[in-house]
């Protein structure tokens, strides 16, 4: 089966089902994944950090927030928090025009924001592929850890 | 959006600001037909324009699914109100809307300079009849930027304005309107107005405090 992850989302997957988040931009899909447990999850985050915002009740909206929930959500499904890993896509830059300087720069500042959790959390980033200025397809094998990632017109790439 | 705003929220304010956007696609598509229809040189008739208000996980599917091809033309909006305006129409209906600006019977690809200026002067109308029509209503001074096109998957251009409505709150709102000349040309136009012009729109319509 395959489970998908929308906007400011989160889900967890297990074994041979695959987890997919589809048309990310400017959003990351941080993964988590144990590959003795085959146990994995993945954050469809929006913005980087939820303590800048006053409205931030809804946590897979934020990178900061998020991670901490996908943490809880894996463990729970299975995974050993000594096992985990972490990959990231996203965080592309679709328009060179803003109306606000800290939006045109959103994309890398939600990539800078998973790596800074990630470490705060000392969870081993074994892979990224963010920025650019295109949209990503990306589904996760928790299987294998493979993360394959999809732009239009171009080769699957498998990070 | 903090501090000095208060306690007024997007949330907060969203019926009557739902009751503006209505307002704003009607007299805003009635514009943007006679625009349309004066550049294409053809009949153009539209459907009465629907105002969609979409939690986050919903968006990616309103255009025909996330990974669906769409063109959208993003700006910024200065003068009396701050903000930004997209507008998006799926990767067919652009093809469409050059072949007739251009004048040519062969389907063109989106990637040329010169398909991609015709796409973007297109759009620039629809914008500015949308534009024009909430300047007239509120009498407030907007002036469009430059317009950038970006060609690619629904839900990774959806994402942009998602996220500035995200700093916001959890929804996003947007105008639907079909037109029609010999094909269904179903354009959706979002509208992030910043939180004080939010406030500034609301207030010179009467609508706050």
């Amino acid at each position: 089966m395959d489970i998908k992850v929308g906007m400011a989302d989160l889900n967890v997957c297990s074994g041979t089902d695959t987890i997919t988040t589809l048309g990310l931009g400017s959003c990351v899909g941080v993964v988590l994944w144990d590959a003795q447990a085959k146990v994995c999850g993945m954050l469809h985050a929006m913005l980087p950090d939820s303590t800048s915002i006053r409205n931030n009740s809804n946590v897979a909206k934020f990178v900061d927030s998020g991670i901490d929930e996908l943490l809880k959500r894996v463990l729970a499904k299975g995974a050993r928090r000594q096992n985990l890993v972490a990959k990231i896509a996203g965080g592309a830059q679709m328009f060179s025009v803003s109306n606000k300087s800290d939006l045109i720069a959103v994309g890398k500042r939600n990539a800078e924001a998973s790596v800074k959790k990630l470490n705060a959390l000392r969870i081993p980033i074994r892979a990224q592929d963010t920025g650019g200025s295109c949209g990503r397809t990306v589904t996760f094998y928790p299987e294998n850890g493979q993360y394959h990632i999809k732009c239009v017109g171009k080769e699957t790439k498998i990070i | 959006m903090r501090g000095s705003m208060g306690e007024i929220t997007v949330e907060s304010m969203s019926q009557n600001y739902l009751d503006v956007l209505k307002e704003l696609g009607n007299i805003g598509a009635g514009n943007a037909t006679t625009a349309l229809a004066t550049m294409l040189q053809t009949k153009v008739d539209m459907s009465v324009p629907q105002v969609r208000l979409l939690k986050f996980p919903e968006v990616g599917a309103i255009l025909g699914g996330e990974e669906q091809i769409v063109a959208g033309v993003y700006l910024a909006i200065s003068g009396d109100i701050t903000g930004s305006i997209m507008f998006l129409v799926k990767e067919e209906v652009a093809v469409h809307l050059i072949n007739k600006l251009m004048g040519s019977e062969t389907a063109r690809d989106l990637q040329g300079e010169l398909e991609r200026s015709a796409l973007k002067e297109v759009s620039n109308i629809i914008v500015g009849a949308y534009l024009n029509a909430l300047s007239g209503m509120t009498n407030l001074r907007i002036t469009p930027s430059i317009p950038d096109l970006c060609i690619d998957m629904a839900g990774a251009i959806l994402s942009v304005p998602a996220i500035e409505f995200g700093e916001l709150g959890d929804e996003m709102l947007l105008i639907q309107t079909q037109f029609y000349d010999e094909m269904t040309i179903d354009g959706f136009f979002i509208m992030v107005p910043d939180m004080d012009s939010y406030q500034k729109i609301l207030s010179s319509l009467g609508l706050l405090g």
